[in-house]
């Protein structure tokens, strides 16, 4: 444990070190505040409208800062060579996955910290109205569904030599499930023959990440979400994030390191 | 003596890039013990297998046949590690990081109590003689400085084998000095020293025994007295002959 809280240390260090989550903080804050002070016919629902893209901003911003940073961690590192003198020292090479993994997943729980406040301070503001375990709830969601996006991405940075292909090839992926995912089982009803077979079970393998989205639940104050589904799509979560890190871990072991 | 690194009929295969060949050698048959306080030397031309000897110690190569351990450890195993210090030939550091941050690093790593950490950091920071310019970030020191840094982290946990690919590579005459002179206090500690070289003076000047590896295979090896003895001429015309250079 040692070891994956050292590399994680050094994996939050680089985060508050470099500029990407200010400029994507100040964007979505100046954005949201723009948006904020149009007063559209004098309708106080278009509360909802802010809420909408306040929270849709923070999906865009929080999966940008997941995959950009989930994405360069083991690549730079062999890029930079640091790799080299660090597992020269007692540590194993799924403690260092692991390490990245928690680096990666403390500081996106971190950015959405920051995010929820400042959603909850400006919806709050115009609503008057404060669903503090909504919000909760929908930032555990959503830190849930970064995490499986993180090992994901720390299993492709692996298995493709790019950054740039392998953060493409997963934002492509995380966006195609979020939109069709969930629909996947109507298609495939729709379907004969070895298609609709090849569709279920697509369905079925890949993980619904869009369960972790709350937004329509939180823009139309639906209140607090059941715990016991709850609980359940968070277990279900965590296991994807264990298979893709197990996975990850099985393709650096096999990785020969040459200077 | 006690054998600190012991290596058995190690051989390392890599998939070829040329067309036709499906493996490449890249060491072969290399059998080879370094005792206790020894400061051991690895000769050889580009290529001759050196660096991957060392990455096969350090647990970056799988060996395709033979076996490797460090103080009675399999080199596999990360606990193998845990008594090493290493320099690679060339300073590879995080850019975002200063010396003291770095060291922290490492520190951690190596499961060093935190009561002692700082001491330590502040030791080897005094000893590679950085002290001065411990918060600055790794990426602004000069090329000679980088190289200290890098032998302040291999140093952190007071390791009882320093492996050192090519240590003085690319140094003015004043950084190889004080590397030299970092070793040479280590060795008076006790420290067990492989490292790499293709400086021959420094090799004669430091140590104790050399292993002269060509095409992967190791050539000679002894002590530096006897190797050039038994060929009745200096080590530099003991190393060309060895490598097959024909002299005009």
């Amino acid at each position: 444990m040692n070891n994956i809280f050292a590399i994680a240390s050094v994996v939050l260090k680089e985060m508050y070190r470099r500029k990407d989550f200010y400029v994507l903080f100040v964007l979505t804050a100046l954005i949201t505040l723009v948006m904020g002070s149009v007063n559209i016919f004098n309708d106080d629902k278009v509360v909802r409208y802010l809420k909408e893209i306040c929270l849709l901003l923070i999906w865009v911003s929080s999966l940008v800062i997941a995959i950009t940073t989930a994405a360069r961690q083991i690549p730079a590192e062999r890029e930079s060579r640091t790799i080299f003198p660090l597992l020269a020292k007692p540590i194993s090479r799924n403690q260092m996955i692991l390490g990245k993994f928690v680096g990666c997943w403390i500081a996106c729980a971190l950015v959405l910290v920051v995010f929820y406040l400042f959603f909850g301070v400006i919806s709050g503001a115009r609503e008057h109205f404060w669903p503090v375990v909504p919000y909760m709830q929908a930032l555990f969601f959503h830190w849930i569904f970064l995490g499986i996006v993180i090992a994901l991405v720390l299993w492709g940075s692996l298995v493709f030599t790019a950054v740039s292909s392998n953060a493409t090839i997963c934002f492509i992926i995380v966006a195609g499930i979020m939109l069709l995912g969930g629909h996947l089982n109507q298609i495939a009803g729709r379907m004969n023959g070895i298609s609709a077979t090849i569709t279920s079970a697509i369905y079925y393998i890949i993980p619904h990440l869009e369960f972790y989205d709350l937004r329509d639940w939180i823009i139309h104050d639906r209140g607090v979400v059941a715990w016991g589904p709850w609980l359940i799509a968070s277990v279900y979560g965590l296991v994807y994030s264990a298979i893709f890190l197990g996975l990850a871990c099985i393709a650096f072991r096999r990785k020969a390191l040459t200077l | 003596m006690n054998a600190v690194v012991e290596i058995k009929d190690l051989r390392v295969e890599y998939p070829s890039r040329e067309l036709g060949q499906k493996t490449k050698v890249a060491v072969n048959g290399l059998t080879l013990k370094v005792s206790a306080g020894e400061v051991f030397g690895f000769l050889g031309p580009n290529g001759a297998g050196k660096t991957t000897t060392m990455n096969v110690l350090l647990g970056f190569v799988n060996p395709t046949s033979g076996s490797a351990s460090i103080f009675g450890v399999d080199v596999r195993e990360p606990i193998a590690r845990q008594r090493i210090g290493y320099l690679p030939e060339l300073t590879y550091y995080y850019k975002f990081l200063n010396a003291e941050e770095l060291l922290r690093f490492y520190a951690k790593i190596f499961n060093i109590p935190k009561s002692e950490r700082e001491k330590r950091i502040d030791d080897v920071l005094k000893l590679v003689e950085l002290d001065h310019a411990r918060t600055r970030l790794i990426k602004t020191y000069s090329k000679g400085m980088q190289q200290r840094a890098g032998l302040a982290q291999a140093l952190i946990n007071d390791p009882d084998l320093l492996i050192l690919d090519e240590p003085t590579s690319g140094l003015d005459p004043l950084g190889r000095m004080k590397v030299r002179e970092i070793i040479q206090r280590l060795k008076e500690r006790g420290k067990t020293v492989l490292f790499s070289s293709h400086e021959l003076g420094e090799v004669e000047t430091v140590c104790d025994r050399i292993g002269i590896l060509c095409q992967g295979e190791l050539r000679a090896e002894g002590r530096v007295a006897d190797i050039t003895a038994q060929h009745q001429t200096n080590l530099e015309r003991v190393f060309l002959k060895i490598v097959g250079y024909q002299e005009a």
